[in-house]
């Protein structure tokens, strides 16, 4: 048997004290498809970085076509004939696509050369794998699916014999991405192999030939694709986590606190986050976005919350709209009574920098109980922070210490402590328990219940399946932009997992 | 992972990384002595004495460092902000222009107790304006403000030259300037209080805007640390992401942080224009304003660290002053030297240190790293 | 005409500092690395030349150290902002100062001329050069004055100032070297997975500036004037930068910018004091001040966007 294209064995890689990639070993044969599925964090694109030199692995080997190779710099990758597709595209926006084709790769000190080689390099890739792009367009006024292609003539220019690519479809067009699909079996009709990292299962299905599933920084699972299905792929990625019991008794929804419909969103680069979305959220309900990281939830919330601005759409708070697609302001929102817990805790929810008391008033720093005329009232802010040091258990209980020495449970109880104190009708949260030790966790979704208990309307974001599970009354399943389905707290994992990975309702269902 | 650079305990970071980038400045000051053939122990000693060693110095030490501290102040209000005010300089030329209308305007009109907040507001309003123009088109076109405010500098001095050769110039005079204020425009001196202190000084240019720098690092401190805006100000300032999310307009808080740091440039030329030469004259900023960034940078945008750094400077001002009657090779522009060196190594190069440090202290005392809070585990 | 002529003459020979300065800044800032130390740069330059030329008696010797120590000060510059990772504008500022003070300090220290070096003459100094047949044409109306005043007449480094016109163009567009500086400056990310080295690639480019600000210090001090006289940039590093963001970074833009900006310090010098029909007597300062006004009218987007290099001003640091 021919040696496997590429073997990795005990890959190792901690950035601090995240462990990214732990034991890793994996060996991917020649002339093959192989996907990378799991969900957001579980270590793929790391470990696809060490392969590509850009990172170094803390310990473990690689081997390709079974030589052992020394990867320390892409340098080194390409020259093994490894080329990568990233995530976030490594071109040079403003040049040609000749330009970028031939950046590092140029042949020669002087470029004419080089351009006229890759010209007709390019011509010749152009007719062997249908990759048709201008050479001379300017990459910025290409469509997203077309700078991928440059991306892959990038890869294969340099004659790579082993493509990564990573999250290829995210950007793409459900057309576009059938595309990439064929382009990605005619290179492997070449003899080429294709790493193909995903959270989608459908794309796993789709293409692969063989299937690694990454979950917490480990491969747990390799399977022949043909021989699996996308419910144990669904179960291996998202894991049997022990589910965390939350007690609470039924809900009692009341009145429409907040009103979403046909939301639409979309980012910088003008793709589409939040497609259509309409839903409910009643006083004394707590419901769930279900779905993988990237499809669109974060955007929902800010949008709703005031931080990010909509296409289209409306959303009332209270019957009264938010002006979600001009100026609406946080701090207006939150005078309303709309309290928000981003995701983003350290660069957004909190200052790093500040001390606890500080945080602990930011956004609500107009509250008359903080201030003297245009002077803050620093006994007030730091009487109600260690109030709340208190009542939320925040450890240690300094309030003059910088938030940056919390620890990440204890920060987020800052954030939660603030948010809820203010006695908001509606609260938004996104991911309450990120980077949250245990005894912290189930603290927060005491907190959560009371919360819906006391009335309020709660929408909670999560990636943590279990998390939505346990927590939520409803939970909205979201999927490429789209809220593909709603389902009642007993719902199943595998139920919510294939909704989530993009598979349709209707199949689910069956 | 946020921050590419070694944890260190706090009074290593506070404490001892700014007395080693200054050590480092002084030592490569030192270099520069020596090349210029004079011992830097003797200029040292020479610096010191001609700076502290006489009533007469001390006044003019202090005189200088009231300069100062306006002007690192405003360079702090902006730092605090997340913006670099490059243009104090030229703020606080224009600040000139506002004390000069209200001193010839009521000279003779009002005393000196009614001028003074007068000449104080106008200085104020006309360097806040000055910043306001760049710290708009940085809040709405995006337009680079290091380099507006840069442009600004230039375009200030232009202007100055134009009404100091023009307008402003007494028509039987050829000197560009104005002409000299009646007494009622002149802030009284401090000399008396120097003497209090039992030193005899005949004149010295000390004056009552050193009370007012001082007043203004108070308010400064105030500002920043203890009001509503500059709550908002420095949470803009650490992160822009958060003070959007805690509803903190960008603009607004980036035009009002930028009119501020003007407005404390802007008062800068209360003391030599009202306090010493009585009189608005050609390139009376000498600097200052380029000085506010060194001292701003070595008094950690805090008032505290600023009058201190403003102190030394005006040290090296007069003291330097002192030396090139001993040392002819050494004149006060050994000063613009320091103050390059001090902004290169407390402020570009600050973290040079850093890594050495860490690795020392580690090696050192295992412990002492440890104690670095971010892995205190609570709940 | 004879007016004309000799306006022209004078605006070439004031624009070449700044050319220099600006095609200096256009590397520098092309790879990333923003640099508002150019005044000092080409001031320590301007006193190096001067002072070895002096010592030397060798115009070429004043350049050569000249450019050494404008180098000197890149890689400082280097240091900070590459290296360290330091604040590109604090390095900058920094690097002014120094420059400003350490000139006129070594100056007097060395010279005891109250910050001037001595007096260049002969070889000390670049001379200037007569094309072949300046004399014989100068009497053909029109391109006779041209040839023989404007183009003709000037010392080598005015020459070198406008060959490295279309040079950096042809380094810039048509080799590997200015491939890679233009996309270092864009999308540092993309060169590091290509294999090259951001941080070489950078150091090279601030190299180059240090380069071209040396010979616009020596031209200043070598060249044009016979000698250094103190702080004698007076702000022709800033308005290089301001030609630089007039120019968008690029080339011959720049030289154009430059040439303009050196035809408002020129006819500001000769027709100060002069009155115009309509407009009566315009201010000298307003002349002074036009490049900088542009040059913000520019950035606030009001006559076309002036888009820095993208990754200008960021230390670049790998991401997770």
């Amino acid at each position: 048997m021919a040696p496997a294209a590429i073997e990795l064995k005990g890959i190792n890689k901690s950035f601090g004290a995240v462990h990214a990639n732990r034991d890793i070993d994996i060996e991917i044969p020649k002339g093959t498809i192989h996907g990378i599925i799991g969900e957001n964090g579980a270590g793929k694109s790391t470990l696809m970085s060490i392969l590509y030199g850009f990172y170094q692995a803390d310990s473990g080997e690689i081997f390709v076509d079974g030589k052992k190779t020394d990867i320390q710099t892409p340098n080194d990758a390409i020259a093994a004939g490894i080329g990568m597709v990233h995530q976030h595209f490594m071109l040079v926006e403003n040049f040609t696509v000749l330009e970028n084709i031939i950046l590092g790769a140029e042949g020669s000190q002087l470029l004419n050369a080089g351009i006229s080689r890759a010209r007709s390099e390019l011509h010749r890739l152009e007719q062997d794998y249908g990759l048709e792009v201008d050479p001379d367009a300017v990459v910025e006024e290409l469509a997203v699916g077309l700078q991928q292609r440059v991306e892959i003539l990038k890869a294969l220019y340099r004659g790579a014999e082993i493509l990564i690519l990573d999250e290829p479809t995210g950007v793409l067009t459900p057309a576009e991405a059938d595309h990439l699909f064929r382009i990605l079996r005619m290179l492997k009709d070449e003899g080429k192999t294709v790493v193909l990292i995903t959270h989608k299962l459908r794309e796993i299905m789709a293409v692969t030939d063989n299937v690694s599933v990454m979950r917490q920084g480990t491969i747990v699972a390799t399977r022949k694709t043909a021989a699996t299905t996308v419910e144990e792929l669904a179960e291996l990625m998202v894991g049997r986590r022990v589910l965390l019991r939350v007690d609470k008794g039924e809900p009692n929804p009341a009145a429409v606190k907040l009103s979403v419909r046909n939301l639409t969103v979309k980012d910088s680069r003008g793709v589409t986050m939040v497609n259509d979305v309409s839903f409910d959220v009643r006083a004394g309900e707590i419901v769930g976005v279900a779905g993988v990281a990237g499809n669109g939830q974060s955007e929902l919330i800010e949008t709703i919350a005031g931080i990010r601005k909509a296409v289209s759409g409306t959303v009332m708070l209270d019957g009264k709209p938010i002006d979600v697609t001009g100026a609406a302001d946080p701090g207006e929102l939150r005078d309303r009574g709309l309290a928000h817990v981003p995701e983003d805790r350290h660069h957004v929810g909190l200052v790093l920098p500040f001390e606890e008391n500080e945080n602990a008033m930011l956004g609500y720093h107009d509250d008359p109980k903080f201030l003297n005329g245009p002077f803050l009232n620093i006994d007030a802010i730091r009487a109600d922070a260690r109030e709340k040091i208190q009542k939320y258990d925040i450890r240690p209980a300094d309030c003059r210490l910088k938030t940056a020495n919390f620890s990440g449970g204890n920060q987020q109880k800052i954030v939660l402590a603030r948010e809820m104190e203010h006695d908001p009708g509606v609260l938004i949260v996104g991911q309450p328990t990120r980077g949250v030790d245990v005894g912290a966790i189930e603290f927060i979704h005491k907190q959560l219940i009371a919360m819906r208990d006391g009335g309020k309307a709660v929408l909670l974001v999560s990636v943590e399946l279990d998390e939505v599970r346990s927590l939520s009354d409803r939970i909205l399943v979201m999927f490429d932009g789209r809220l593909v389905g709603e389902r009642g707290p007993d719902a199943t994992e595998g139920e919510l997992g294939l909704l989530m990975a993009g598979v349709e309702a209707r199949e689910a269902a069956e | 992972m946020s921050t590419p650079y070694a944890k260190l305990p706090a009074w290593a970071d506070y404490g001892l990384i700014p007395v080693i980038n200054l050590f480092v400045a002084f030592a490569v000051a030192g270099l520069v002595v020596l090349l210029v053939g004079e011992s830097p122990v003797q200029a040292a000693t020479l610096l010191i004495k001609g700076a502290f060693g006489s009533g007469a110095g001390i006044g003019y030490t202090l005189y200088y460092a009231t300069s100062f501290i306006f002007t690192g102040l405003a360079v702090a209000v902006a730092f605090h902000c997340g913006l670099f005010n490059i243009g104090g300089e030229g703020q606080a030329y224009v600040g000139g222009l506002g004390v000069a209308i209200v001193c010839l305007s009521f000279d003779s009109v009002f005393p000196w107790w009614v001028n003074f907040p007068l000449a104080i507001l106008g200085s104020a309003a006309i360097g806040a304006f000055w910043a306001m123009i760049p710290a708009i088109l940085q809040a709405k076109r995006g337009s680079h403000i290091v380099i507006t405010t840069i442009m600004f500098n230039f375009i200030a001095a232009s202007l100055m030259v134009y009404l100091l050769v023009g307008p402003l110039k007494p028509a039987n005079s050829m000197a560009p300037q104005t002409r000299t204020f009646a007494q009622d425009a002149w802030l009284p001196k401090l000399g008396w209080v120097l003497e209090l202190f039992g030193a005899s000084i005949r004149s010295t240019p000390l004056n009552l805007s050193f009370v007012l720098a001082l007043v203004m690092a108070v308010v400064v401190w105030v500002l920043i640390w203890r009001t509503k805006l500059g709550y908002e100000i420095r949470t803009y300032g650490f992160s822009p992401k958060a003070a959007k999310y805690a509803g903190v307009g960008e603009a607004r808080i980036i035009v009002v942080t930028m009119m501020l740091s003007g407005a404390l440039a802007g008062m800068m030329a209360l003391n030599p224009v009202m306090g010493d030469q009585h009189r608005l004259q050609l390139d009376f900023v000498t600097g200052a304003g380029f000085v506010g960034i060194a001292v701003a940078l070595m008094g950690r945008s805090h008032p505290a660290g600023i009058v201190p750094a403003a102190i030394l400077f005006g040290m090296l001002y007069q003291g330097g002053a002192e030396i090139s009657f001993v040392m002819p090779n050494i004149s006060r522009d050994m000063i613009v030297i320091i103050q390059g060196l001090v902004i290169l190594f407390a402020g570009a190069l600050e973290h040079m240190f850093r890594p050495s440090l860490q690795a020392a202290l580690a090696s050192l005392s295992p412990k002492s790293m440890g104690m670095n809070a971010t892995k205190r585990e609570g709940a | 005409m004879d007016t004309l002529v000799q306006l022209l003459d004078a605006m070439v020979r004031v624009s070449v500092p700044l050319l220099l300065a600006c095609l200096a800044g256009l590397y520098s800032e092309r790879s990333g690395v923003f640099d508002i130390g150019l005044e000092g740069k080409m001031l320590a330059g301007a006193f190096a030349g001067a002072a070895a030329a002096a010592a030397s008696g060798s115009a070429w010797i004043g350049l050569s150290a000249a450019i050494l120590v404008a180098v000197f000060l890149a890689l400082v510059h280097g240091f900070a902002s590459i290296t360290h990772r330091g604040n590109q504008i604090v390095s900058g500022v920094a690097i002014n100062f120094i420059a400003a003070g350490s000139t006129i300090i070594l100056g007097q220290a060395w010279f005891r001329q109250g910050g001037r070096t001595p007096s260049l003459a002969g070889d000390a100094r670049f001379q200037t050069i007569e094309l072949p047949g300046a004399a014989a044409v100068r009497d053909v109306p029109v391109l006779g004055p041209i040839y023989s005043e404007i183009i003709s007449g000037h010392s080598i480094l005015v020459y070198f100032a406008f060959f490295m016109v279309p040079f950096t163009w042809w380094a810039l567009f048509r080799t590997r070297f200015g491939l890679r500086l233009r996309a270092v400056g864009e999308n540092p990310a993309a060169v590091d997975t290509a294999g090259i080295s951001v941080t070489w690639l950078r150091y090279r480019a601030v190299i180059i500036t240090g380069i071209l600000t040396g010979v616009a210090g020596a031209y200043l001090s070598v060249a044009q004037n016979a000698g250094f006289v103190k702080d004698m940039t007076a702000g022709k590093g800033f308005i290089a930068l301001a030609a630089l963001i007039f120019a968008k970074w690029k080339p011959v833009p720049a030289m154009f910018a430059c040439l303009l900006f050196g035809f408002l310090e020129a006819s500001s010098i000769r027709f100060q004091g002069m009155d115009w029909p309509l407009v009566g007597r315009v201010p000298v300062q307003l002349i002074n001040a036009l490049p900088f006004v542009l040059t913000v009218i520019l950035l606030a987007g009001f006559i076309g966007r002036a888009v820095p290099p993208k990754a200008g001003g960021v230390a670049y640091v790998k991401e997770r």
